[in-house]
C-alpha cells in the first residue's frame, strides 16, 4: 500500500504520524510546500511575540522521518493529480504513484485587493513570521489589518516588542464571529492597556509608503503593515483533478472525497457544509482518516469549536453560539469592565451552547468540558461562573464549630472530645495531645487545637 | 533507650514505616530516632496497632475446608495436592501470589520457593497493583528504581514540592510534617485533605494527568525555564522530547484536563523559580493503563527543570505498602530475581542459581503479571493451584467479582493469613501465621532505608510463621524433578539466616544489600541500599554523581497522552476514581477489625458533588448503586464539593469498589487501571 500525503502542515503531519503509529509497514510519502519540517501554527503568535524561538514550535524533527521510514519532500509543491494513473506530479516534475492519497493543503492568507497591498506582510506561515520579526526590528509604528483571532495575536505580539500598534477592523467589534458586542469592546479596552489601539468599523483603501489609508482618506501612520484578513482553503489542486469542491474539498464522514481513493483533512476540507479553521478539528479528522486508511472503522461527526486567544496578558476563551439573546436561550452574564472581566454563558435545554470568558478565570476548564461533552449544566449558574463561590470555607472559629466537628483527622478527634478533655483537667495543647492524640499525626491541626484550648481558657476566665 | 520490657520496632502499616515502641500491655508509642517520624508522630492506625495483637478475630488453627485441623494434617494435604497437580499438569499449574507487606526475608523466600521447590514461573504479587508503573518509569529514566532516591528529611528544606496523585495527609500523615515548609502543588481530581494544604491545587479530569504533565513540560520549554546546562551534562534524549512537547500547548491541555492555563503557568514557574524542588508521584498518577508513561512525563518535567540527582531536589515516587519497596526487589515478581535482577539475564540466573545450589537452567523464565495470573486461574492453560501470602485479591484486585470467580475455579486455593480475610474465606486450606510484632524481619521503607522490624511479643499458640510454612511445604515436596537429581532444597526458618542468604543472592544486583546486617540496621537506625560491602556506608542519595544507566546519564523518553481505556458515555456517564481513607489500610483485613478505626470510618461510601447528587435525586446518607461494565456495588452517599462534578469517588478498603474497576493493563508495567473507569450512579430505592 502506497500512501501519498499532499501537505505537511498541522493536519498532514498529524495524519502521517497517526498512520505510522497504526501501521509500521505502509509506504508513506509526504510533500510539503514549505521548506521546513512541520511546525505548530497555533504557536506562531508566541514566535512573533518573541516568547518562543522558531525551533521550539517544530512538530516533527527531520530525523523523525528517517527513524519512522517516511519519505518527506520539503519545499516540494504538488501541482497536479493524475487520477487515471493514480499519480501526483510536483512542480519540479516528480511523479509519485499512490494507492491512497490524502489532501492536507490547508489554506492561504487572504490578501485584500487594494493598492499597495504588497507593502504589507500576511501573517500565516513561519516564513511570514520571520519577515514580520525582521521588519519589526526597524519599524517605529505598526498597523495590523484584521481584528480576528490571528490579527489580535499579531497586534499583541508586536506591541509586546515595544511597537505602538493600531489594529484596524472592518466589523463593528473585534472577533465578531466569536464575541458579542460588549465582549469585543472589553477586549479592545484590554488591548488598549497593552499598547494596541483598536479602530473598528474601518476599511483600508490602500497601503501607502507611510501607512494605511482608510476609506475616509485618513492616513494611519505605520512603517510595518501586517495582514490578518482571514484565510481561504487551498482547493485548486482538488478542483483541477475534478473532485467536488464547494468552499473546501467536500468529504464524507470517513474524510473521503468523491474519489474513494482520495481523502482530505484539515482546513482544505469541507465536512457537512463546514470548513474548520482551527487545529482541534483538523487533528480529530487526521485521527479518523488514519484509522480508515489503515483498515479500521471510524467516523467523523463534526467538532465543537472552542477558540482560545494566545496573547500574553489577554485571557480569552469563546465557544459555541455566543450571540444568542434571551429570546432564544438563557443568558447569564457578568461584566466588570474596569478589570477587563466579561463572562457570559448561553444555556439552552439545560446544556451549555455558548460561552465567553474574558479575563483570567478558573472557570474556563470546567466550562469547556461542559460544552464539549454536552453535559447538563448544574442549577447553580453563579457557581459555574465563579468557581470557589459555592465552596467558600465555613467558619472554623472555635466558637462556631459544632462539638461533633472533627478537629484532628489523623486521630479522629472532635471538638467535643477536646472540650471533655479540657474539662477533665488537660490545661494546654500538650495535655490535650497526651489524652486524645490530637496533633500527633500530620500536625496541621495544631493551630486549631490551640485555638480551641485558648477559647476554652477564655470562657473559663469569663465565667470566673 | 527502651527498657527490657519495651521493644523498638516499626509500624505494621504504610511505607513510611514509622518507628514505634511496644511497651508493657502492648502500649504503642512513637520512637524519636527514626527520621520519618522523629518528631514523635503517629497516625491513628499506628497508635492503635497494638490492638492487632489481641484481636478476637485472630486465626490460631489451620482450616481445611473450613474445619479446624492439626498443622500436620493441613500441611500433608497441601503438599500431596500440590504434588499431584504438578505431576498431572506440570510445574506451571501451581502459582504463588505474594504481597508488598511481607518482609524482605519472606519476599525473598517466596521467590525461591516458587522457582526452586515448585519449579513454577507463575509467581507475582500485589505490588504489581501498587508500584509497578513508577518502578518501570524510574528504571527507564534512571536505570534503577528506588522510590525516593533521597532521605525523606530532605523534603523539609525544599521550596516547592509537586505531588501528583498523592494524598499523603490520609495515606501517610506523619509525612506531612516534612512538607510544611515547602509550597505544595497538589494534582488531584479531588480536593483531598492534602489538596487543602496546597498552595496550588490542580484538579484534572481523571485519566488526564499525562496530558497535564506534558502541558507543564511544554510551558517549561516555551518559557525558557529548562535547565539547559543540566540537560546537556546529565541527560540524553531531550531533543526528541522537546519536539514532542510542541503538540501539547497549554490551551489544548486545558481542554483535555480542565485545568486552567494560568494555574499550569503558576505551577511551572514556581517549580522553576525554586532553589530546591521535588516532583513526587503517587498511585493517583500511576494506577492507569498509561501509568508508566504518565510517570515518565513527570520525570521528563523534573529532568527538564534539572531536579533529579541534585542535592536538595529530585523526583521520587511515594511507595504505598509497608514493604512496597523491598517487596519489589527480592524476587516475588514474575520477571525478577533477588537483588532487583532480571530473570532473563543469563548472568543474574547464574549468580542466583549458584546461591540456591541448582543449575541456572532449572530457574524458570518470566511468568504472568498479577492480574494476568489471577485472570488465568482455573482456565485450561492457567494454574490450577494457588498459594497466597499477604494479599486479599477478592477486595484489592480489579474486576474483583471476576477474580473471585477465577479463584473459585481452582482445584486448590491455599492462603496464609492472620484473620479470615474475604479471600481466605474462599480457600481450601488456611494457614494461621504470625504477624508484624510477633516476628522479626527487615522492611525497606519508601526512602530505600532498610529497617529492622523486631519481634515484640510471642505469637499466640498454634500460629506459625510464613517462613515455617514455606519450609514445611518444601520439605514435603522434596526434589522437584529428575534434573534436580538428589537436591532437596533447604529453606531456613530463622529470619536472620534468610537475610544472610538474601544478601548473597542479591550481591552485585541493583538492590545490593550485601553490606547490611541486623546489627548495623539497629546501630545506624537503618541503612540505605545499595550497600555492597560490610564497610560501605549505604547510599542515601544514589544519583548525586551519576544515574544508574550504562553512561550515567538520565534518559528522556518521549511520551504522548491517550484517553483512559474506558471513557464515559451515555450509559456510563460518570468517572469513578478509587482511593484510601486515613483510618484504613489496603483491603482493610487488619484495620476493619480495630474498633476505633471502624468508628472513624465505619463503612464504604460514594463521594459525589452536590450538583451531580441533585441531578440524580440523591441526598446525603442515601444508599446508592454504582454500576460499571464489570459489576455493581452499593454504598452510602456522601455529598461534597471537594470532588469534580463529573466524578465519583469510592474508597477501596471494603469489598465493592473493585467490582467496578477496569482491569485494562499498562503495556509496560501491567498495572491495572484502578483510578478511572466509567460508571452509572443511581439511588437504590
Amino acid at each position: 500500500m502506497r500512501l501519498v500525503v499532499v501537505g505537511n502542515g498541522m493536519a498532514g503531519s498529524r495524519l502521517v504520524s497517526e498512520v505510522r503509529a497504526r501501521d509500521p509497514q505502509m509506504r508513506i510519502t509526504v510533500f510539503g510546500a514549505e521548506p521546513c519540517p512541520p511546525y505548530n501554527r497555533v504557536l506562531l503568535s508566541n514566535v512573533l511575540a518573541g516568547s518562543s524561538r522558531p525551533e521550539q514550535v517544530r512538530l516533527l524533527d527531520t530525523s523523525w522521518y528517517a527513524a519512522h521510514d517516511v519519505e518527506a519532500a520539503f519545499g516540494s509543491a504538488v501541482t497536479w493529480i493524475d487520477r487515471d494513473a493514480r499519480t501526483v506530479v510536483t512542480e519540479d516534475g516528480r511523479r509519485e504513484p499512490y494507492d491512497l492519497l490524502v489532501l492536507a493543503t490547508g489554506s492561504d492568507a487572504i490578501v485584500p485587493p487594494i493598492p499597495g497591498v504588497r507593502r504589507a506582510v500576511p501573517f500565516r506561515t513561519l516564513g511570514d513570521c520571520e519577515r514580520i520579526m525582521a521588519a519589526a526590528e526597524r519599524a517605529r509604528r505598526a498597523v495590523v489589518i484584521g481584528g480576528g483571532l490571528l490579527g489580535i495575536e499579531a497586534a499583541r505580539g508586536l506591541a509586546g516588542r515595544g511597537l505602538p500598534v493600531t489594529l484596524l477592523h472592518l466589523a463593528g467589534h473585534l472577533m465578531e464571529r466569536q464575541l458579542d458586542v460588549e465582549a469585543g469592546e472589553v477586549l479592545g479596552e484590554t488591548l488598549a492597556g497593552l499598547g494596541v489601539e483598536t479602530r473598528t468599523g474601518v476599511s483600508a483603501s490602500s497601503v501607502d509608503a507611510d501607512g494605511v489609508r482608510l476609506d475616509d482618506g485618513e492616513l494611519v501612520e505605520a512603517d510595518l503593515v501586517v495582514l490578518a484578513c482571514g484565510v481561504r482553503p487551498v482547493t485548486a489542486l482538488a478542483a483541477g483533478a475534478g473532485l467536488e469542491v464547494r468552499r473546501g474539498v467536500v468529504v464524507d464522514d470517513e474524510l473521503r472525497t468523491d474519489d474513494p481513493s482520495i481523502f482530505a483533512v484539515g482546513e482544505c476540507a469541507e465536512h457537512d457544509g463546514t470548513v474548520y479553521g482551527l487545529v482541534a478539528p483538523a487533528w480529530e479528522q487526521a485521527a479518523v482518516a488514519a484509522e480508515v486508511i489503515t483498515g479500521g472503522k471510524a467516523l467523523y461527526r463534526g467538532s465543537r469549536l472552542v477558540t482560545r486567544l494566545k496573547a500574553q496578558s489577554v485571557e480569552l476563551a469563546a465557544m459555541g453560539e455566543t450571540q444568542l439573546t434571551e429570546e432564544h436561550a438563557e443568558v447569564v452574564r457578568f461584566s466588570h469592565r474596569a478589570r477587563g472581566t466579561y463572562r457570559k454563558l448561553v444555556i439552552r435545554d439545560d446544556r451549555l451552547v455558548g460561552a465567553i470568558l474574558l479575563g483570567e478565570s478558573d472557570a474556563v476548564g470546567t466550562l469547556t468540558q461542559l460544552f464539549d461533552r454536552g453535559a447538563p449544566v448544574p442549577g447553580d449558574r453563579a457557581g459555574l461562573l465563579f468557581p470557589g463561590l459555592s465552596a467558600a470555607p465555613v467558619a472554623d472559629s472555635p466558637t462556631l464549630m459544632p462539638d461533633a466537628a472533627t478537629v484532628c483527622r489523623c486521630n479522629n478527634v472532635t471538638k467535643g472530645q477536646i472540650r471533655e478533655c479540657w474539662e477533665a483537667g488537660a490545661g494546654d495543647v500538650a495535655g490535650v495531645a497526651a489524652a486524645t492524640r490530637a496533633t500527633t499525626g500530620c500536625g496541621t491541626c495544631r493551630d486549631a487545637v490551640a485555638g480551641i484550648v485558648g477559647w476554652l481558657r477564655e470562657q473559663e476566665g469569663i465565667s470566673v | 533507650m527502651p527498657g527490657s520490657d519495651v521493644t523498638a520496632t516499626h509500624c505494621p502499616y504504610c511505607a513510611l514505616q514509622c518507628g514505634m515502641e511496644i511497651g508493657p500491655e502492648l502500649v504503642v508509642s512513637p520512637r524519636t530516632d527514626i527520621p520519618a517520624n522523629a518528631s514523635g508522630a503517629l497516625c491513628q492506625k499506628g497508635w492503635t496497632a497494638g490492638e492487632l495483637l489481641v484481636n478476637g478475630a485472630r486465626l490460631t488453627t489451620p482450616l481445611l475446608h473450613g474445619e479446624p485441623v492439626e498443622w500436620e494434617v493441613a500441611l500433608d494435604h497441601v503438599a500431596a495436592r500440590l504434588a499431584a497437580i504438578r505431576a498431572e499438569h506440570g510445574p506451571d499449574a501451581v502459582a504463588v501470589f505474594g504481597g508488598g507487606g511481607l518482609t524482605n526475608e519472606k519476599a525473598y523466600q517466596l521467590g525461591k520457593f516458587a522457582r526452586v521447590a515448585l519449579g513454577t514461573s507463575q509467581i507475582d504479587y500485589n505490588g504489581r497493583f501498587c508500584m509497578s508503573s513508577a518502578a518501570a518509569a524510574s528504571i527507564r529514566a534512571f536505570g534503577m528504581d528506588r522510590g525516593l532516591p533521597f532521605p525523606v528529611t530532605d523534603l523539609d528544606d525544599a521550596d516547592v514540592v509537586l505531588l501528583a496523585g498523592a494524598n499523603v495527609a490520609e495515606t501517610m500523615p506523619p509525612l506531612v510534617r516534612h512538607l510544611t515548609g515547602p509550597r505544595l502543588i497538589v494534582v488531584d481530581p479531588r480536593r483531598t485533605q492534602t489538596a487543602r494544604l496546597a498552595w496550588l491545587h490542580l484538579q484534572p479530569t481523571p485519566g488526564t494527568d499525562l496530558a497535564l504533565a506534558l502541558g507543564l513540560a511544554h510551558l517549561a520549554v516555551a518559557e525558557e525555564l529548562v535547565d539547559e546546562a543540566y540537560v546537556a551534562a546529565r541527560t540524553v534524549g531531550f531533543d526528541d522530547v522537546r519536539t514532542s512537547l510542541a503538540s501539547w500547548w497549554p490551551e489544548r491541555v486545558e481542554r483535555i484536563t480542565g485545568v486552567p492555563v494560568h494555574q499550569m503557568r503558576q505551577a511551572v514557574r514556581a517549580l522553576a523559580a525554586a532553589r530546591n524542588a521535588y516532583v513526587l508521584t503517587g498511585r493517583g498518577a500511576e494506577q492507569h493503563a498509561k501509568g508508566t508513561d504518565t510517570v515518565t512525563a513527570f520525570i521528563n518535567l523534573a529532568l527538564a527543570l534539572g531536579l533529579p540527582g541534585r542535592m536538595g531536589s529530585g523526583y521520587g515516587c511515594l511507595t504505598g505498602q509497608g514493604n512496597g519497596q523491598g517487596g519489589r526487589e527480592h524476587g516475588q515478581k514474575a520477571d525478577q530475581l533477588p537483588g532487583y535482577r532480571k530473570i532473563d539475564d543469563p548472568a543474574a540466573r547464574e549468580h542466583v542459581a549458584a546461591v540456591w545450589g541448582i543449575p541456572a537452567a532449572d530457574i524458570p523464565g518470566p511468568g504472568r503479571s498479577a492480574y494476568e495470573l489471577l485472570d488465568a486461574l482455573g482456565t485450561p492453560d492457567g494454574p490450577r493451584a494457588l498459594l497466597l501470602f499477604g494479599s486479599n485479591p477478592v477486595v484489592s484486585a480489579p474486576a474483583s467479582e471476576h477474580v473471585a470467580a477465577r479463584l473459585g475455579a481452582l482445584d486448590l486455593l491455599v492462603t496464609c493469613d492472620v484473620v479470615l480475610s474475604e479471600t481466605a474465606a474462599l480457600a481450601d486450606v488456611v494457614f494461621p501465621v504470625t504477624q508484624w510484632a510477633e516476628e522479626t524481619g527487615t522492611m525497606t521503607n519508601l526512602e530505600g532505608r532498610v529497617l529492622l522490624r523486631r519481634r515484640a511479643v510471642p505469637p499466640p499458640a498454634g500460629v506459625r510463621s510464613d517462613l515455617e510454612v514455606i519450609a514445611a511445604l518444601a520439605r514435603r515436596l522434596g526434589p522437584r524433578s529428575e534434573s534436580a537429581t538428589e537436591f532437596a532444597p533447604e529453606f531456613a526458618t530463622d529470619p536472620a539466616e534468610v537475610f544472610d542468604e538474601l544478601r548473597r543472592a542479591g550481591a552485585g544486583g541493583p538492590a545490593d544489600y550485601s553490606g547490611i546486617t541486623y546489627e548495623r540496621i539497629v546501630a545506624e537506625t537503618g541503612v540505605f541500599w545499595p550497600c555492597p560491602a560490610p564497610g560501605h556506608p549505604g547510599t542515601p542519595r544514589p544519583f548525586l554523581d551519576s544515574f544508574a544507566t550504562p553512561d550515567g546519564r538520565a534518559r528522556f523518553v518521549p511520551v504522548q497522552h491517550r484517553p483512559p481505556a474506558e471513557e464515559t458515555d451515555a450509559d456510563y456517564p460518570v468517572h469513578l476514581s478509587t482511593g484510601r481513607v486515613l483510618a484504613h489500610y489496603q483491603s482493610g483485613a487488619q484495620t476493619r477489625r480495630i474498633a476505633p478505626l471502624v468508628r472513624a470510618a465505619p463503612e464504604p461510601y460514594v463521594e459525589l458533588h452536590p450538583d451531580l447528587a441533585e441531578r440524580l435525586g440523591i441526598a446525603a446518607g442515601d444508599m446508592v448503586r454504582v454500576t460499571s461494565r464489570r459489576g455493581q456495588s452499593k454504598a452510602v452517599a456522601r455529598i461534597s464539593d471537594a470532588i469534580r462534578r463529573d466524578t465519583v469517588f469510592m474508597p477501596f478498603h471494603w469489598e465493592g469498589a473493585n467490582r467496578l474497576t477496569n482491569p485494562a493493563l499498562d503495556p509496560v508495567s501491567r498495572m491495572p487501571e484502578f483510578k478511572v473507569c466509567a460508571v452509572r450512579v443511581e439511588r437504590d430505592s
